[in-house]
């Protein structure tokens, strides 16, 4: 079946298109997008017509971090369910991060993903395979194995590649390949036992601090392991000024790396810890202010590319305990474009800005073909009502995650259809 | 002044009018604790469940006699720290007690937070006996018992804290309680175990014991756990003991009314000498002491709130 869409507002960042017009879909691909598309009488059999007046129509977004938890943790969340929970939040796209059960270091983990999404999911999954086997951080994956079997990039994500042998031996390996490596910075010392961040807040909390260099010496590492390797580095949920100030000092020398932040940088400070919540817990850890304002100058002079969930469902197994067992994570794939829409209203973005950090933005940097309303591309687009007004309710969420800090919310901004390849993969 | 609280949680959020009717209940509690028979009828048929998931015997111990004197009914649930026990939560044994409606809970926990989180979910008083590095409040109005008892006030004394704040709940409330009530505070160690922005909470710091003696008319003095080694907090004990044990040599220059505090139990020879902890400026005993008076007023202020408004 194809689809005209017509009258949306259609704001495409890598064609440095934003005006109001139509868009036919046909055969899985964009076929035409013009102020005004007409059909001829004998296509109309065939062709379903929206009016689609007042809406925002943009490229299917990509979310490069989530963690999908099949296999192994069934219980948290499934491909099925997680990739539900990214059509309704208009996501086209998730690449999932390795940290499963058994962990993605081998084709045939990678296989078995996509083999999972293929059957039961409802939007694209790109596997991103471990640096190490087991995440264990001694000895390199089969680098052009996995990437034959449709691995992305690499990242040993949630813990850190803690030694540097092996991360300068990483990015010169995967370069022969053309995979970013995904560093997930964290100086394991210098974090070790820390609840939240260190500062104020922590202090009378009583609760053991992770100061911002724990991430921002390896952040620092890493960046000068790229400059001397060539390799190609990507810094994972960027969480504090310190960070953003050191890619952008290595962006400025030519370095190769790229950068994401997710939305709760942006959107919460430490001072949501207050009351022990563990839904806040997070690794790494809510910032102070000053972080917060840091990396929304990141967003806005490009230091940071791209916007990513860092989607990590628990169950209240894992949640509803003490603070300091309880496990760190967010769910944000039906919170995500909403929160980023707050970058729109209070003027930190402008559209164009917002929607290449979740589209073209994390494209270019897995080297995928996404993200655009290019003539010609895979149908992939997402259709936001941007004026409606509403409370998040995580009750009516897809993911099984329990842990979503911005429940009860009053936010702006809906998705309210996601076409994936030309199919409509959630409407409202 | 009538008490309103469902909780005692911490000396945080505590208005200094609400601390003094604490402890004025506390010492008028006193009498009944040098009786021949110590017990009154004053809370029969109430049921109080101490939850202590830590180890700890002089706290236990001392609640456990406040309640017993005042006729509760007390029952105590106890483990070693894990979240998990056969499989059941934390808070799902806590639903289980909740279940069975008793009227308070004492609960002692090395997670801080745990609670504030506990009180949250229960219908029933929480009285917090100590969070992990946040609060413990019974020692802080213990402690602020026994400096009225001696010098008649708080409002313009100069308390000296000194040993490992980072990683003391007992620092935190009096940090907290001392303030409110108009003392000067002053926290004192060896930077590592400092925690950042501690200034904050409203407290000078300083790194040099000798500087801030002669200022104090109380030092408190802090359990310094010998595992601070091993995570790289400092060179020794010994070394420790050398700057910032507390010893007569140290105190040379202090007022001669200066009082000598120690929420115990004490390491002698490393932050205290043993000359110090017995002598003649030691009130260490008092504060023992004065543990069960202040534990019976807070089960008693918390449990009439409850008659009051049945
Ligand atoms: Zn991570």
């Amino acid at each position: 079946m194809d689809l005209l869409l017509r009258n949306a507002r259609v704001i495409d960042p890598a064609n440095d298109r934003d005006q109001t017009g139509d868009v036919l879909v046909s055969a899985g691909r964009i076929a035409d997008i013009a102020p005004r598309l007409e059909v001829g009488p004998e296509r109309l059999a065939s062709v379903t017509v929206l009016d689609l007046t007042g809406n925002w129509l943009v490229p299917g977004l990509i979310d490069m971090h989530v963690h999908l938890r099949e296999p192994g943790d069934e219980y948290k969340e499934t491909i099925a369910s997680g990739t539900a929970a990214a059509a309704a939040g208009g996501f086209t796209t998730v690449a999932c991060m390795p940290n499963t059960k058994p962990v993605n270091d081998c084709a045939a983990v990678t296989q078995f993903i996509l083999r999972r999404a293929e059957e039961t999911g409802s939007c694209r999954v790109l596997p991103v395979a471990a640096v190490s086997r087991n995440l264990e951080g001694r000895q390199m994956v089969e680098v052009g194995d996995v990437r034959d079997a449709g691995a992305v990039a690499l990242s040993d994500d949630g813990r850190p590649v803690m030694s540097a042998q092996l991360m300068r031996r990483a990015l010169e390996y995967a370069s022969r390949f053309d995979l970013p490596i995904i560093s997930h910075a964290e100086d394991l010392e210098l974090a070790r036992g820390g609840q939240m961040n260190e500062g104020a807040v922590a202090t009378q909390l009583g609760l053991h601090g992770i100061p911002t260099a724990a991430e921002a010496v390896m952040v620092a590492r890493d960046c000068l392991l790229a400059e001397w390797t060539g390799g190609r580095l990507h810094i994972a949920h960027v969480s504090c000024a310190d960070s953003v100030r050191i890619i952008r000092t290595a962006k400025a020398r030519g370095v190769s790396v790229s950068a994401e932040t997710a939305p709760h940088y942006f959107t919460l400070t430490e001072d949501a810890l207050v009351d022990y919540d563990t839904v806040y817990k997070v690794n790494p850890p809510l910032r102070s202010r000053k972080d917060l304002e840091a990396i929304k100058e990141g967003l806005v002079d490009g230091t940071l590319d791209a916007i990513a969930t860092d989607h990590a469902p628990h169950s209240s197994v894992e949640k509803d305990i003490e603070f300091d067992a309880a496990a760190n994570g967010m769910i944000g794939l039906e919170s995500a474009l909403p929160l980023i829409l707050e970058l729109l209203w209070d003027g930190t973005l402008t559209p164009a800005q917002a929607i290449a950090k979740v589209t073209v933005q994390p494209a270019r940097i897995l080297r995928q073909p996404y993200g655009t309303l290019t003539i010609g591309a895979p149908a992939d687009l997402t259709v936001i009502d941007p004026d409606a007004r509403y409370t998040l309710d995580q009750a009516s969420f897809r993911s099984k995650g329990c842990n979503c800090p911005f429940h009860g919310r009053e936010v702006r901004g809906r998705v309210v259809l996601t076409v994936g390849a030309g199919r409509v993969r959630f409407s409202r | 002044m009538t008490f309103t609280r469902k909780d005692l949680l911490g000396m945080r959020d505590m208005e200094a009018g609400e601390i003094r009717h604490i402890l004025n209940t506390a010492a008028s509690f006193r009498e009944i604790n040098t009786r021949a028979i110590k017990k009154v009828p004053t809370l029969r048929g109430k049921t109080v469940i101490h939850l202590f998931y830590e180890p700890s015997t002089r706290t236990r111990i001392s609640f456990e006699i406040a309640a017993k004197r005042l006729s509760a009914d007390t029952y105590s649930v106890g483990t070693s720290t894990s979240s998990m026990v056969k499989g059941e939560t934390f808070f799902d044994t806590l639903k289980n007690l909740e279940a069975m409606k008793p009227d308070l809970f004492v609960i002692r926990h090395s997670a801080s937070g745990t609670p504030q989180r506990l009180a949250r979910r229960t219908s029933a008083a929480v009285i917090n006996a100590g969070d992990g590095m946040h609060e413990h409040p019974s020692q802080a109005l213990l402690d602020l018992l026994t400096i009225q008892d001696h010098k008649g006030h708080l409002d313009g004394l100069t308390v000296g804290i000194v040993g490992d704040i980072a990683h003391s709940r007992v620092a935190r409330s009096n940090i907290w309680g001392l303030n409110k009530l108009g003392s000067r505070v002053i926290a004192c160690g060896p930077p590592t175990l400092i925690p950042h922005d501690l200034q904050q909470m409203g407290v000078e710091v300083s790194h040099r014991l000798e500087d801030l003696v002669p200022d104090l008319d109380v030092l408190m003095v802090l359990r310094l756990q010998k595992e601070r080694q091993e995570q790289m907090l400092l060179p020794s004990l010994r070394e420790y003991a050398t700057y910032f044990g507390v010893t007569e040599a140290k105190l040379a220059g202090a007022k001669p009314e200066l009082l000598i505090m120690h929420p115990g139990p004490i390491n002698r020879g490393v932050e205290i000498s043993s000359e110090v902890a017995d002598g003649g400026r030691s009130v260490i005993l008092d504060q023992v002491t004065n543990g069960v008076a202040v534990r019976m007023a807070l089960l008693y202020l918390l449990l009439h709130r409850e008659e009051e408004t049945a």
